[in-house]
């Protein structure tokens, strides 16, 4: 399951989260040498207790928020989030508690609190936890490499900038348009009994807007929202460079690591305004053009979401579901995910992805492992309890929690869909398609719980026809099998066409977590997929 | 957990620290407990406790929010100095409209003290009674239980108070048979935690399961079907959720009529279509107020298939020269006595759908979503179930549904909703779907 796109425009509601004015965005709280303190004094209260593994996350998670409409700022807020979370193994079953007062004392009863959980809780384990080995660290850090904090830009910069966007959309045709900027800093200190203490300074940032065109005469409208990404990066994302713009077909300018907020916006009220005009798509089969900017929510939730252990291994049964790609396909060493052109790689160390870190939430260092080679499937994301049922002795490092708050669980690194390696542009690949459609930006999205059947939209699409585009279509979604389609993919671009997709908001849990995630890909041909036509089904 | 003297107390001492020409506090504290399990054992747990203050300081028409945790007094002034920052950074807010005064509360009815003495060995017990079904059975569960006990308070310098402290909880479980052949769903939402019945609940999601294990395909095309209660409120939920008089008369909404304005009045669905809300039904309690304090009342949204009312923010009222209309905590649609059984007895061919699954907008003009069904799917024939089918994926609009009604069942609880069974012809399945 992804909160993907429900909660796109809502920065995650941290808990106890209280606004701070912006300068104290820029300090870094607590030194190292008094958090490290602090932990072993939950640490040792927890072995005191009976645990036989404890750990300790001590978190500072800073956000800003601004929101804009048309001419006017709707929200501006600075919010920090402070506390302690402690987890324990007791008889073999864990217990967590957290506390968001960062004293020694009620760290203390709050790692006794763990304790008496795991024992509570303890009655009900049949399957005894069983933790891969975790060698310790020492003392390390690790840091976003950022090169201008988000956090120390002038508020007023930044509502100046969303204000631009808004006029410059309106000028261009815009109806209505809300715009938003979000920033998060989370500093995050590690430790455990393993002997790891680990500091993080992780930083992010998503500049976001959504277009509205609407025709009176009609009484119909029509959206397009920004083509950005959000990125595992600084400020710097928000200063356009020629460099990092990437020209699409038909005059469209694409973006890679440096993003032109007020450009995107200007392309999206002609582009929400030609919509209206646009033809209804006739359903059908298609050779499929797919841009980075959408197919990354494809790779999300077809190959990101299915390969989760914690899934396939029945933990999520109840909510975000299970997995077709189960234990058995993968043991055969042969079962075909995909076509011999298809390599996804899971990568917590890439540059400027959301989901990269130095270490996990349970202390194991980052890492780059294959999920699908050659088009067969060979791995899937596991955590320390989990990768013992693989057979394998050295956890993935995919432990995250949202919060101080929050217990820390499997979630989904950053996952990729490596670049072809043969030349080829978008350009070429559009010319070698006889009935296509070339399809842009992240639109409606669903698959089911065991990830075989999905249904995706788009933000543009537009028609190719023998090797050229003729026009804009509208009313445009594909439903596939994902097994057929990742097995439907005939052509890769090369790496100078590789970009990310991102959000801050996958969800997954009980209760609820989000987790920022990025996915990168170049544009990708996927031949003969069903679309169908979505304004088929009228209301009254 | 503060009682209503002490949230006002620490309330009133809060307006005390303000220099802004207008203050809003906002005080929310309790205690959410949950215990998860999956694979037939336990997996994760915790219980937290909470007690914040979220301060908003208005000089003129700019306005800031802080919010805290710390409530020493030294800390609160801080916090309100914090707000006052805020508010003097921010730019003018054109709709800023005055907070409001004195008001009016019902007495609510959302507090139970049987769910207020949950503890974690409640939890381990109620998930115990569910485990030991599904052992029983040789069935393999995945559930979840959570209770929450808090409490509201608003206040502000206009004389504004509210105080409504609340239980509320549910329980989900998803048994799926050993050889992996075979799912059932069953779900109980509660503000009394004394009438979970996790055995029961379990005892329903154990006998889709061992139903489902057969399937046959149905040809995916535009059927009649049964939406139990869940289904039902998967789908009706995203109509509610698009009622708004402002987007509608801006021309975004389904709501909204070609030109301009809004259609309250129109007939827009079957005439069997009832829908209100009542804060003070004992069946779906909600607070008494809304957020910003307005009072919530008993209101109707829709009567024999006719939009009578959209929820319109205190702004957009006063552009429109109306009253002002919270949106709904919960809502209650008008049934019937008939059960589930009676209507599937009253059916010869349908679709019986357990509940719906990663349901996502294809368009917002029409309300038309995608999703697939889950949990649970059966072929209906000559008045009874007749086998179960592979699951299906939908792309149909809840206006439709509502439109396409044919008959209603007895209302039960679904979150803090009130919803019957639903009888729907003409339902959009385009595609099928190999998951179990």
């Amino acid at each position: 399951m992804t909160a993907m796109g429900v909660g796109a425009l809502a920065i995650p509601d941290y808990l106890f989260s209280r606004p701070v004015d912006a300068s104290q965005l820029l300090t870094n709280g607590m030194d190292t040498g008094a958090k490290k303190a602090l932990a072993d004094a939950a640490l040792n209260e927890a072995k005191r207790s009976g645990a036989t593994y404890a750990d300790v996350r001590i978190g500072r998670y800073l956000t800003q928020a601004l929101a804009a409409r048309e001419a006017r700022i709707q929200n501006i807020s600075n919010n920090e989030s402070y506390g302690v979370g402690i987890r324990v193994i007791v008889n073999g079953t864990w217990g967590f508690a957290a506390t968001n007062e960062v004293t020694k004392e009620a760290i203390v009863k709050c790692a006794g609190r763990a304790v008496a959980l795991a024992k509570a809780n303890s009655k009900l384990q049949k399957e005894p936890v069983k933790l891969a080995p975790q060698k310790g660290l020492g003392e390390r850090s690790w840091k976003t490499p950022i090169k201008v904090n988000a956090f120390s830009i002038p508020v007023k910069e930044k509502v100046d900038l969303l204000l631009k966007v808004n006029s410059e959309a309106m000028k261009a045709g815009a109806t209505f348009i809300t715009s938003n900027l979000f920033f998060v800093n989370e500093q995050k200190y590690f430790a455990s009994t393993d002997g790891s203490y680990i500091d993080q300074d992780i930083h992010r940032l998503w500049p976001n807007f959504s277009v509205t065109v609407v025709d009176k005469k009609t009484g119909k409208f029509k959206t397009r929202d920004a083509l950005s990404a959000p990125m595992g990066m600084g400020y710097e994302y928000l200063t356009p460079k020629a460099s990092e713009k990437v020209p699409g077909p038909l005059g469209l300018i694409l973006y890679r690591y440096a993003y032109d907020m007020v450009e995107d916006a200007v392309q999206a009220a002609k582009q929400a305004t030609e919509k209206h005009t646009a033809k209804s798509v006739l359903s059908g089969e298609y050779d499929l053009v797919l841009d980075p900017n959408h197919l990354g929510l494809t790779i999300h939730e077809s190959v990101g979401h299915p390969l989760e252990l914690d899934r396939v291994l029945g933990y999520e049964a109840n909510y975000a579901g299970t997995s077709f790609a189960t234990l058995d396909k993968w043991k055969t060493g042969k079962f075909n995910f995909g076509s011999k052109i298809v390599n996804i790689v899971a990568d917590r160390k890439q540059p400027y992805f959301l989901n990269t870190v130095g270490y996990d939430d349970e202390g194991v260092p980052a890492k780059e492992w294959d999920l699908v080679k050659n088009g067969i499937l060979v791995n899937y994301q596991a955590t320390r309890d989990q990768v013992h049922m693989l057979g394998q002795k050295e956890s993935h490092g995919c432990s995250h929690a949202d919060n101080w708050g929050n217990v820390q669980f499997q979630r989904m690194p950053n996952v990729s869909l490596r670049p072809g390696t043969q030349k080829l542009s978008v350009d070429d690949m559009i010319k070698g398609v006889e009935k296509g459609i070339y399809i842009l930006g992240r639109g409606s999205y669903s698959i089911d719980q065991q990830r075989y059947n999905f249904q995706f939209g788009g933000q543009v699409f537009y028609e190719i026809q023998n090797g050229k585009i003729t026009g804009m279509l509208d009313d445009v979604a594909y439903q596939s099998n994902t097994q057929h389609f990742w097995n439907s993919c005939v052509q890769i671009c090369d790496e100078s066409d590789y970009r990310s997709f991102g959000t801050f908001f996958d969800g997954k849990g009980q209760p609820g977590q989000v987790s920022a995630v990025s996915h990168g890909c170049c544009t990708s041909k996927f031949t003969k997929i069903n679309v169908l036509n979505t304004n088929s089904a009228k209301p009254a | 957990m503060l009682n209503e003297q002490e949230a006002k107390k620490l309330i009133d001492k809060i307006i005390s620290y303000s220099k802004a020409d207008e203050i809003i506090v906002n005080v929310t504290g309790g205690r959410s407990g949950n215990i998860r399990y999956a694979r037939n054992t336990v997996s994760t747990n915790g219980e937290t406790d909470n007690l914040a203050v979220s301060i908003t300081s208005v000089f003129g028409k700019r306005s800031g929010t802080a919010n805290g945790n710390e409530l020493d007094d030294a800390s609160l002034k801080r916090t309100v100095l914090r707000s006052e920052e805020v508010a003097r950074l921010a730019p003018e807010n054109s709709e800023y409209l005055p907070a409001l005064g004195p008001q009016q509360y019902g007495k609510s009815l959302t507090f139970s003290d049987a769910t207020a003495n949950v503890d974690p060995s409640f939890r381990v017990d109620a998930v115990l009674a569910s485990l030991q079904e599904c052992i029983a059975k040789k069935i393999t569960a995945a559930g979840f239980l959570e209770d929450t006990t808090g409490f509201v308070a608003i206040g502000n310098n206009r004389g504004l108070f509210g105080y409504n402290k609340a239980t509320s909880g549910e329980f989900t479980v998803t048994a799926r048979t050993a050889d992996e052949r075979g799912s059932g769903y069953g779900v109980q939402a509660f503000t009394d935690a004394s009438k979970l019945d996790t055995k029961g609940i379990t005892t329903i999601a154990i006998n889709k399961a061992v139903a489902s294990k057969e399937t046959k395909e149905v040809k995916p095309e535009k059927l009649t079907v049964i939406l139990e209660p869940q289904a039902a409120n998967d789908l009706l939920s995203l109509l509610i959720n698009a009622m708004d008089a402002r987007t509608a008369d801006e021309g975004r909404s389904y709501f909204g009529k070609r030109g301009e304005g809004n259609r309250i009045g129109s007939t827009l669905f079957n005439e069997k279509v009832n829908i209100i809300s009542d804060p003070l039904n004992a069946d779906n309690p909600a607070s008494p107020f809304a957020p910003d304090g307005s009072p919530r009342q008993k209101t109707t949204w829709i009567e024999n298939g006719v939009l009578k009312a959209l929820p319109y923010s205190r702004f957009w009222a006063k552009q429109k020269g109306v009253d002002a209309l919270p949106a709904p905590a919960g809502i209650i649609m008008q049934g019937t006595d008939q059960s589930l059984d009676d209507l599937i007895k009253g059916t010869d061919k349908g679709i019986l759908v357990t509940r719906f699954w990663y349901i996502r907008a294809v368009d917002p003009q029409t309300l038309v979503y995608t999703g697939l069904t889950r949990d649970g799917t059966f072929y209906i024939e000559n008045g009874a179930i007749k086998h179960a089918i592979k699951n299906f994926r939908f792309n149909e609009s809840p206006a439709t549904m509502l439109a396409n009604l044919e008959a209603l069942g007895k209302p039960v609880r679904i979150g803090n909703n009130m919803i019957p069974p639903m009888k729907i012809r003409d339902f959009n399945f385009t595609s099928l779907s190999d998951a179990v």
